[in-house]
């Protein structure tokens, strides 16, 4: 009885803002759109999704929002694993101030930081104009509404969550085993490959995830700072609630989407069930 | 931002409201009105007001077909929204009784509208404009000082849109306000519905594609005009006027002209309405007829550079304001000037798939 009541909030949570929710999209996928508010009628329909199949045009969005999140997670591995080392290689006293440093951006509202990349990549922005006084180049170049400028936010907006769990790995790292390998005669180099590397993977794997879930349904980053032909899934959510006001066809790309992310969350759950 | 947030905050405990004190929550178009009016409204009523924005009619739409929005008087624009919002049994019908001032809106004006919206019985007309071309001047007087501006040949024919490329083509982020006018340069029925006309306005879309910086809200072309950032740039009358005047602030040789095609302009305008479940109706009749004044009228056109649908409030315009072609535009720009409807769903679907391959570009 008290392992009831100790879970009781948790199945609250889980009953109230996952299973609740799921099931109003449900029903939404299922109805018809009409004129009216709410703008559909229930009932029992599955043109929705058959739509979402006999269109490319969402297939391919999911296709273009996964790109966009693999690619994401794996630069931000990329960029938090030597930076997890780095912080992970300081004094302890020195480690606190250094996670400060790492979420102190994200102290500022998310929309702003946003914001001060529109204005650095802009043609009249800072990077311009720092390009043209330096005489390296004579026109404004292009960097706002491009693939890259779309990258460079998601990477900044995203970052986070692939350093911390990395760096929590590597602090609880046993220094006996470093110790040990390095006693039977393995550099440096060799160490990380053999002890560190696997040890962490896991943790390297999570911070992937932790990335690359939440990027596939970006659709504020791709609209300001991506080209117009980015085209990413939550992009095309948005259009179709918003714009072609077909809640139906919106909550059934939703669960398109989350069934799509279950996947790699199970291969996940693999990698740490064998590690 | 702030004070967004503390309106919606404001919105979200109903308690607050009751009592004696008397409020009406605005739900308007950002860079909308004339702050001054408000205050004023508040001090000669003593009805508050709790004023929120958007800046695109979807994000309005959104939250009025979820129900319960909480506001008392929107701004839809007469099409799509206001008839989609319409249809949908979102308005509540207006009480004429309540507004005296109704008649000093223009009788020709409200004709147009009254084609949505039979005998006005849900909407008097705020302000009003057409759609056209943002034009940075300084820029293009450099690189085609032989190009004849006054028609959409400056953005539609590809020669025209590979020349300014280079300096910032840009074109608002919808379908519904873009492929009327892309249609009417087509020299088809802008609001035609055949597939073989859309596709007319896709192929005239494609064939600019890759000369198109930019296609984003109307707002963020504002600033971007603003900026300098854009240097043709097909969007709302009103935004390119405050755009120029931004620029002109700044000083720094940013010069800005509107254009309304030659071809003939969408027309449009946004109607003060309420919603069928807005709180407190009373106050919201009570701002729509302090609106309505002409003296107030009159500021609000000063303030935004729009204009307005009356009459009576021409003589305390601007003269600048009021003579300028581009604000107010002649009796033949009207009478070329055209109004987009809101077509089928269907046919919408079909209109928006083929705005997203433009955007796409394939």
């Amino acid at each position: 009885m008290p392992r009831g009541i100790l879970l009781a909030p948790l199945w609250t949570w889980l009953l109230l803002l996952v299973a609740a929710p799921l099931l109003i999209l449900v029903v939404m996928a299922l109805a018809t759109p009409a004129d009216g508010v709410p703008p559909f009628m229930l009932g029992w329909r599955f043109a929705a999704f058959a739509m979402l199949v006999e269109d490319f045009y969402y297939a391919d969005a999911l296709v273009a929002a996964l790109r966009l999140a693999a690619t994401t997670a794996g630069l931000c591995l990329l960029i938090a694993y030597p930076m997890a080392l780095g912080m992970a290689g300081v004094r302890p006293a020195w480690r606190l101030p250094m996670l400060a440093l790492l979420m102190l951006p994200f102290w500022t509202g998310f929309l702003l930081r946003i914001g001060a990349w529109i204005g650095l990549l802009r043609d009249e922005g800072l990077i311009n104009h720092l390009l043209r006084g330096l005489g390296i180049t004579d026109a404004p170049l292009a960097l706002l509404y491009t693939e890259g400028a779309m990258l460079v936010g998601m990477v900044h907006a995203y970052l986070p969550f692939a350093v911390l769990p990395i760096f929590t790995a590597l602090i609880r790292l046993d220094p006996a085993l470093l110790e040990a390998a390095a006693d039977l005669g393995a550099r440096p180099a060799r160490v990380f490959f053999s002890v560190t590397l696997p040890l962490t993977l896991p943790a390297a794997a999570a911070g992937f995830l932790l990335v690359f879930i939440p990027a596939a349904g970006e659709f504020v980053i791709p609209e300001l700072l991506g080209p117009p032909e980015a085209q990413v899934i939550g992009r095309v959510l948005w259009q179709e609630f918003f714009q072609n006001r077909d809640w139906p066809l919106a909550a059934a790309l939703a669960l398109a989407l989350l069934a799509l992310l279950i996947l790699p969350i199970r291969w996940f759950q693999r990698l740490g069930a064998g590690a | 931002m702030i004070l967004r947030l503390i309106a919606f905050l404001v919105l979200l405990l109903p308690g607050i409201a009751t009592g004696q004190e008397r409020v009406v929550n605005v739900y308007n178009w950002s860079d909308y009105i004339d702050p001054y009016a408000v205050q004023r409204f508040t001090r000669e009523t003593g009805i508050r007001v709790r004023y929120d924005v958007y800046d695109s009619l979807e994000t309005l739409e959104g939250k009025l077909s979820a129900g319960r929005s909480g506001y008392d008087i929107i701004v839809p624009t007469s099409e799509p929204s206001f008839a989609r919002l319409l249809r949908a049994g979102a308005l509540a019908p207006l009480d004429r009784a309540r507004i005296p001032n109704w008649r000093h809106l223009d009788p020709t004006l409200m004709a147009r509208v009254a084609e949505i919206d039979p005998s006005n019985r849900h909407g008097a007309i705020y302000l009003w404009g057409t759609v056209g071309l943002g034009l940075r001047l300084d820029r293009i007087r450099a690189i085609a000082p032989d190009l004849a501006l006054d028609s959409l040949d400056t953005l539609f024919k590809p020669e025209n849109a590979a020349r300014l490329a280079r300096c910032g083509i840009m074109v608002m982020d919808s379908a519904t306000d873009v492929l009327p006018s892309v249609l009417r340069w087509a020299g088809r029925d802008p609001n035609a519905h055949g597939l073989d006309d859309l596709r007319a306005a896709e192929q005239a879309l494609m064939g600019i594609r890759r000369h198109v910086r930019a296609i984003i809200p109307s707002s963020a072309i504002l600033d971007a005009l603003a900026n300098g950032e854009a240097c043709v740039a097909l969007t709302y009358s009103g935004d390119v006027i405050q755009a120029q005047a931004r620029a002109k602030e700044a000083g720094r040789g940013v010069e800005i002209g509107y254009v309304a095609p030659r071809q003939g302009a969408q027309l449009w305008f946004d109607m003060l309405a309420i919603p069928a479940d807005a709180p407190n109706k009373e106050a919201a009749h009570d701002f729509i007829n302090f609106l309505l004044r002409p003296d107030v009228m009159a500021g609000i056109t000063n303030h935004v550079r729009y204009p307005n649908a009356v009459p009576g409030s021409l003589s305390a315009v601007d003269v600048a304001v009021r003579e300028d072609r581009n604000v107010y535009p002649d009796e033949a720009m009207l009478a070329s000037s055209f109004i987009a409807s809101t077509p089928p769903r269907d046919i919408e679907r079909a209109r928006s798939r083929s705005w997203s391959r433009f955007k796409a570009g394939r």
